[in-house]
């Protein structure tokens, strides 16, 4: 950098541009409901995901209860067990997942901890919520119309998608792929809200190195969202004409109960290629604001600073850029060139190199810490080995030779369940527990939390460790019923029943449990204990507002001015253990030392 | 700060290190809307590519012969067929466009008022005709030819859909430019860049920033066309 030989330790670089003007809210409308506001847009965002969520958790219980208790339970009927499937899938990747980090955690952080007032275009900002709202509101319709949901598997390949016999291959695909693009239009409008706002919106001081590891994995996983969503977007596009227009993109010719139908010379394994050069980014658009908001937790209740800063925002853009090219492996068994194979295996098991950086860096931050066993610390404990869990069955099945025998079984499902449900999850848990206090200045009930934990905890591993198993036994996927006349199939134990009884009793255990978190939610915003300001004792500038919770433009009449990392914790040689950014150098001796990871 | 002493100008590659390595901006003098738009057309490429990318893919999937371009898009004109005459016309006037656009953009940085506004009218008119004559063409295949998005008289049926499919969402996209260079127009002509006054929905102060960021998008779509015409009508 420029040396200006100034000789006062709290100089900073002077602002660049002078603040854009706030939208001010007149009325309770357009300050509750139809906000600019990013922290209200942000608890938007999180209630319609999490609500959606919960329809996807009901799914789930729907499958399970049918496959542990097969011919007991007749309204679930095969048709209905597709689309539960389906939909279970779709709501839990994308409207849940994808919208609760982005949308919900990006919106609330992304401003307070770079130092802005708010996102750069607060009312495009406004806009892109209320059509994710409007492509939610579409998708749940898809439950009320004649022939229901689609259920052509979360994937939604054709040609079966759109085909009869299918269910819901009429309105219910059609209304499926519509609610996608108007997701990707809203989500396109958010993201470049938050891409801009990382890159050209922080305050003074705030250097993209000194950027707390929530936000550089929230900005990555934005940035492959803009350049990942446009190929499922075509796709969706294509397969609407396909259904409604009757083109023949994806569609080869058929013969269906006798009949040649009028489609032909389409390619089906081009919808698959578009769906997961969108699919795979995907895992990490979920992955990276998990990876960096767990750094974080980990990093303030261990009370040290995070191993290896700088390896950590390489790691996290090294993944985000290997993603791009790894998407194939998805389409082992489509029939690909082997040599192709051999590509798409190779770099899905680089792309474990800067993974497993990350999983040591977290241990190593770990090692040695004042470890507080928080709740956020206990889920983000959690997060680490589920993930180390599901990582290492994903290098199984990204070799070719492991992947073919296992493809389709309940391994596939375990293993993503693992490292893309379960592991985001607890963070999304531990995230909850750490900023409830920030945004509604009272703490979560401890008590309930770890009652919370662990049956979540435990309750997720006796779920998915018995899938491994009976997925290892080769017991498929997708399948409504194991048995054949009442029997079970020759080549299925009859173990796998019993087994999928148990696992079948912990789901709806664990689901129903969800409730004590939910009653905690809502009784502490009310009757919770008051928070102090700065609870945690956090370093990063969420936590220094002059309100707690922050109000509408989040700083005082001046931006924080930042002259450190976001990672000053126990330090030596000074009083407290935690430093936060904007603290100026001037006002302790030494401080000026203190160098950025 | 009154700084005398010269300071070396770091060469490029240094230079954007300490961009990247800066506080508050990493793209130092780029305003955020004009950041906003470089990003989503960066998102726009892949959407585009995807689809020009799904067209190779089909034409060598499809097991009918392919059709003609130069005679399917060849126009009579007084009663000799001339192959691209007609894409060539539109192809010319949307790169003309561009030209105007420029010149809009220019005049804005000069804060002209009046010929900025001109020149985003004409670039606007010039995207209608544009706009127009496709229309035309679509017309024309569809009503004169019988070519229909699942099937055509001369060939894959896949011609008829990607080539519908492509041009339309890249009409659509004119389309939306011509809208915008109409209300940006309308906004320069009353000087609401001059005055600093508010936008309607955005509650933002307006400037001249907004010409060069629709200029962007503009110069975005013709572009994408020229990629368009080469797949299309060239291969």
């Amino acid at each position: 950098m420029v040396d200006i030989g100034n000789t006062d330790i709290d100089a900073l670089p002077v602002a660049e541009v002078e603040e854009a003007d706030l939208y001010h809210a007149k009325s309770w409308i357009t300050k509750y409901v139809f906000s600019q506001d990013a922290k209200v847009i942000a608890i938007q965002y999180s209630g319609t995901a999490i609500a959606i969520g919960l329809v996807g958790l009901v799914l789930s219980w729907m499958m399970r209860i049918q496959l542990g208790f097969p011919e007991v339970f007749s309204f679930i009927s095969p048709e209905a067990y597709y689309q539960f499937i389906t939909m279970h899938g779709m709501i839990m990747v994308i409207y849940l997942l994808t919208a609760l980090f982005l949308g919900g955690f990006g919106n609330y952080l992304i401003p307070l901890m770079v130092g802005a007032r708010d996102m750069v275009f607060p009312y495009i900002n406004m806009l892109s919520y209320w059509i994710y709202l409007l492509a939610v509101l579409i998708l749940v319709s898809t439950f009320f119309i004649p022939g229901g949901p689609t259920g052509a598997g979360w994937t939604l390949y054709p040609p079966q998608a759109i085909l009869e016999g299918t269910p819901g291959s009429d309105l219910g695909i059609i209304l499926m792929l519509v609610s996608l693009a108007l997701f990707i239009v809203g989500f396109t409008m958010g993201g470049l809200n938050y891409v801009v706002t990382v890159l050209q919106g922080r305050t003074r001081g705030m250097t993209m190195m000194r950027l707390p590891l929530t936000i550089w994995g929230i900005f990555t996983a934005t940035v492959l969202a803009l350049f990942a969503f446009p190929a499922l977007f075509v796709g969706a596009i294509m397969m609407l004409l396909d259904q409604v227009l009757g083109t023949s993109f994806f569609m080869p010719a058929i013969v269906s109960f006798g009949e040649h139908l009028e489609y032909g010379g389409g390619s089906p394994i081009l919808f698959q290629h578009l769906f997961w050069f969108f699919g795979h980014p995907e895992v990490y658009i979920v992955a990276l604001p998990a990876f960096g908001i767990v750094s974080d937790l980990i990093s303030a209740h261990s009370r040290r600073n995070i191993f290896g800063y700088r390896m950590m925002v390489w790691a996290i853009v090294a993944i985000g850029a290997i993603s791009f090219v790894v998407w194939a492996h998805h389409m082992y068994v489509s029939g690909m060139h082997p040599a192709f194979g051999f590509f798409f295996a190779t770099t899905t098991l680089i792309i474990a190199i800067p993974t497993a950086l990350k999983v040591y860096n977290w241990v190593l931050t770990i090692w040695r810490g004042n470890i507080h066993f928080t709740i956020p610390m206990l889920f983000s404990l959690g997060f680490i080995v589920t993930f180390l869990n599901g990582g290492i069955t994903g290098l199984f099945l990204g070799n070719v030779v492991v992947d073919v025998p296992l493809s389709d079984t309940m391994f596939v499902v375990a293993h993503f369940h693992m490292v893309m449900g379960v592991a985001p999850l607890m963070v999304v848990f531990g995230a909850i527990y750490h900023w409830f206090p920030l945004m509604s200045g009272r703490m979560l009930h401890v008590g309930l939390g770890k009652v919370h934990f662990w049956i979540t905890f435990l309750g997720a591993y006796s779920i998915f460790l018995p899938l491994h198993y009976i997925g290892l036994l080769g017991v498929p996927r997708r399948y409504f019923e194991l048995n054949v006349g009442g029997t079970p199939a020759d080549f299925i134990p009859a173990s796998v029943g019993q087994l999928n009884a148990f696992v079948t009793v912990i789901t709806l255990l664990v689901g129903v449990a969800q409730i004590i978190f939910f009653i905690n939610l809502f009784w502490s915003l009310r009757y919770g204990k008051k928070s102090e300001k700065n609870p945690w004792n956090a370093t990063s500038l969420e936590w220094q507002t002059p309100d707690m919770p922050p109000g509408h433009g989040n700083w005082g009449p001046e931006l924080p001015p930042v002259y450190r990392w976001a990672y000053a914790y126990s330090v030596p040689g000074f009083a407290t253990d935690f430093i936060p950014q904007n603290v100026a150098p001037s006002t302790m001796p030494g401080l000026e030392n203190i160098e950025d990871g | 700060m009154a700084q005398t002493t010269e300071t070396k100008q770091p060469d490029r590659w240094e230079g954007m290190a300490d961009d990247w390595r800066s506080d508050q901006r990493t793209f130092k003098n780029v305003p955020w809307g004009k950041a906003m738009m470089w990003i989503f057309l960066v998102s726009d490429t892949f959407v585009f590519s995807c689809f020009l990318i799904a067209y190779m893919t089909v034409r060598l999937s499809t097991t009918d012969p392919w059709p003609y371009p130069s005679e399917i898009f060849a126009l009579s004109i007084f009663g000799t067929p001339i192959p691209l005459i007609l894409i060539a016309i539109m192809t010319f006037i949307l790169i003309t466009s561009s030209g105007t656009m420029v010149l809009a953009v220019n005049y804005g940085y000069r804060r002209n008022r009046f010929m900025t506004a001109i020149f985003l009218v004409i670039t606007a008119i010039l995207g209608a005709s544009f706009v127009g004559m496709q229309a035309f063409e679509w017309t024309k295949l569809i009503v004169e030819e019988g070519v229909r998005p699942w099937s055509n008289p001369f060939g894959a049926a896949q011609f008829g859909s990607i080539f519908f499919m492509i041009t339309g969402f890249h009409g659509f996209h004119v389309s939306i430019g011509v809208i915008f260079l109409f209300i940006v127009a309308r906004k320069v002509l009353r000087g609401d860049y001059d005055t600093g006054r508010r936008g309607f929905f955005t509650s933002r102060k307006g400037n001249y920033e907004s010409v060069e960021i629709m200029g962007l998008y503009w110069h975005f779509v013709d572009l994408v066309w020229v990629f368009i015409f080469a797949f299309f009508y060239l291969w």
